[in-house]
C-alpha cells in the first residue's frame, strides 16, 4: 500500500505518526483515505471547495505532483508520498 | 582582481588553503565576497559565525530585536552577558571577536519593503534566516528583482528545510509556495517551539551553500529542496521546478516591485508574542484578576497543549488545545462569559476567531496570555 510522510506540524492531526499507510490507486484516493482515517487533518490540506490548498506541496518520490498528473496521478503499491509544509521558523 | 592575503590570513586560513577546491584563489574570493544575513536568531547565528570564521570579507546583519533569555537555547551567536543588548550589536561583537579581519555591517531595523532594496543592493548573497512568512516572501521577491541568490532555511520543532533559490538559474520560493498559509494555520516557533540544535544544523547547511556559491564549487541546492528531520535523522531531497505561472519569476510577472508583505501574508513581519484580535475583545491580566476577585462567573479556557500545563496553569481553567477546539465546542456553553488564554495570546486569538464563527459572542482574549498573568498578577508563575 502507498505511504504518506506526515511533517511535524501536521502529526498531531494524524495520531502523532510520521508515516501512514493508505489505500488507493491514485493520489486523490489515497488522500480521501487519509481524511477518513484522520478527519481533523482535512482543513489543513484542502480548502472549502475540496481542492488542495495552494501552500500544500505533495511530492511523489522526488517529483512535485503538480509536475506529474496532479491528484489523478496513479500510484503503485510501494509508492511514497511526501507532504511538504510551509514553515517559517528561524 | 582578488585581494591578496596577508601573512596572518595565510596562517588563519591554512586549513582552507590546503583544500585544492579553495586554495589561495578561493580564499581571496571569500575575502572579496559579501553576504547579508537577514535575522540574527536561530538560523542567522550559526550561519554568520561560520561565514565569519571562513573569512567572508563583508557580512551584513539585519535584526531589530534585543537579546532575550529565551533566545539563548539556540541563538549561539549571543551570550548571557549580551542579554538586553541589540542583537546586531551582540552578534557583531562575537563575529569580530572570532575574526577581526572581516567587516561587519549592522542594520538595527525591521527588514521591510521600504529599506530592503537599499540594504541588500550592495551584497552578493542573501541568507534567509527570518522567522516569519512576510519577511520570507520579501526576501524572495527582493532576490528575484535584484538577481541575487537567496540561501533559504526554515525550521519548526524537529523539521528543517534548506534550498538555494536563484531565479536566474532555477525556481524561487514562490514557485514552491505561491501563497502563504492562512494566518494561524502554521504555528511559529514562539508558539510551537523548536529543538535548540535544529537551527544549528540548518544554519550550518545554509552557510555551506553560501560558501559553495562564493567559491563556485560543488552542486548548490538550486532546484532541490532538502528536508531534514532530527527525530528520524533523515535527509531527503525533492526536485523543484520553475513555475511558469510564478507571479514574481515567471515570464509574465505580476510582482515587479516589492509589495506590502504583511498584508499579503495577513500576519505581522515578526515572530513575537503579542498576538491579539483587536482591542475590543482583549482583556488584560489585571482586569481579569479583578473580575475573578469580584466573584464574576467566568469560564477560563486554556487552549495550550497539555504538556504546557506542567509549566504554568490557572486554577479552574478548562483545557482544550487549539487543535481540538473545533471538535470539542459542545463542551463549552456559549451563554457563559469566557476568557480564552494561551502562552502569549496568539493561539487564543485564533481560538476566539473559531469560537466567533461558531456563534460564541461572550468571550475575551487574555492579552499576553498566561505569561502576562505571570508578569502582572502572579509572580510565582514562571514565564516561558
Amino acid at each position: 500500500m502507498p505511504s504518506l510522510r506526515i511533517p511535524t506540524p501536521l502529526r498531531s492531526y494524524a495520531a502523532g505518526q510520521s508515516e501512514v499507510t493508505l489505500q488507493g490507486e491514485t493520489i486523490d484516493a489515497v488522500l480521501q483515505d487519509l481524511i477518513i482515517k484522520y478527519p481533523t487533518i482535512q482543513p489543513h490540506l484542502f480548502n472549502g471547495e475540496g481542492s488542495l490548498r495552494p501552500f500544500v506541496n505533495l511530492f511523489l518520490g522526488e517529483d512535485n505532483i503538480k509536475d506529474l498528473n496532479g491528484l489523478a496521478t496513479p500510484l503503485k503499491a510501494n509508492d511514497r508520498l511526501l507532504l511538504i509544509p510551509s514553515i517559517a521558523g528561524g | 582582481m582578488l585581494p591578496i592575503l596577508s601573512r596572518e590570513e595565510i596562517l588563519r586560513y591554512s586549513r582552507h588553503l590546503l583544500i585544492p577546491e579553495v586554495g589561495l584563489e578561493g580564499q581571496g574570493k571569500l575575502k572579496a565576497a559579501s553576504v547579508l544575513v537577514i535575522g540574527t536568531g536561530g538560523l542567522g547565528s550559526p550561519t554568520a559565525l561560520y561565514l565569519a570564521a571562513a573569512g567572508v570579507g563583508r557580512i551584513g546583519l539585519v535584526d531589530y530585536d534585543v537579546v532575550d533569555d529565551s533566545n539563548l537555547q539556540r541563538q549561539v551567536i549571543h551570550s548571557t552577558s549580551g542579554i538586553g543588548m541589540l542583537k546586531v550589536e551582540s552578534a557583531r561583537r562575537r563575529l569580530l571577536d572570532l575574526n577581526p579581519g572581516i567587516q561587519v555591517e549592522i542594520y538595527n531595523e525591521p527588514f521591510t519593503s521600504a529599506n530592503a532594496m537599499q540594504i541588500a543592493a550592495d551584497y552578493d548573497i542573501l541568507i534567509d534566516g527570518t522567522d516569519n512568512f512576510p519577511t520570507r516572501y520579501l526576501t524572495n521577491d527582493l532576490c528575484v528583482l535584484l538577481g541575487k541568490p537567496n540561501v533559504y532555511g526554515s525550521i519548526f520543532r524537529f523539521d528543517g528545510q534548506v534550498s538555494v533559490f536563484d531565479a536566474r538559474h532555477g525556481p524561487c520560493y514562490r514557485c514552491l509556495f505561491p501563497e502563504p498559509p492562512p494566518p494561524g494555520l502554521v504555528p511559529s516557533c514562539a508558539e510551537g517551539g523548536v529543538l535548540g540544535v535544529l537551527p544549528g544544523t540548518i544554519g550550518t547547511l545554509q552557510a555551506t551553500e553560501a560558501l559553495k556559491l562564493i567559491l563556485g564549487i560543488g552542486e548548490p541546492l538550486i532546484g532541490r529542496l532538502l528536508l531534514y528531520n532530527a527525530l528520524d535523522m533523515s535527509f531527503e531531497f525533492v526536485k523543484l521546478k520553475k513555475n511558469p505561472n510564478c507571479k514574481v519569476c515567471g515570464p509574465n510577472p505580476e510582482v515587479t516591485e516589492l509589495i506590502d508583505y504583511e498584508a499579503f501574508c495577513g500576519v505581522p513581519g515578526h515572530d513575537h508574542e503579542e498576538g491579539t484580535v483587536g482591542s475590543g475583545l482583549d482583556i488584560n491580566a489585571n482586569e481579569l484578576a479583578q473580575r475573578i476577585e469580584q466573584g464574576n462567573h467566568l469560564t477560563l479556557l486554556d487552549v495550550r497543549e497539555p504538556h504546557e500545563l506542567q509549566i504554568s496553569s490557572l486554577q479552574g481553567a478548562v483545557n482544550i488545545p487549539l487543535g481540538q477546539l473545533a471538535g470539542r465546542l459542545s463542551e463549552l456553553d456559549s451563554a457563559d462569559e469566557m476568557v480564552v488564554f494561551c502562552k502569549s495570546g496568539t493561539r487564543s486569538a485564533r481560538a476566539l476567531e473559531l469560537l466567533y464563527s461558531a456563534g460564541f459572542r461572550k468571550m475575551k482574549n487574555l492579552r499576553g496570555g498566561i505569561n502576562a498573568w505571570a508578569r502582572e498578577v502572579d509572580p510565582n508563575l514562571p514565564v516561558y
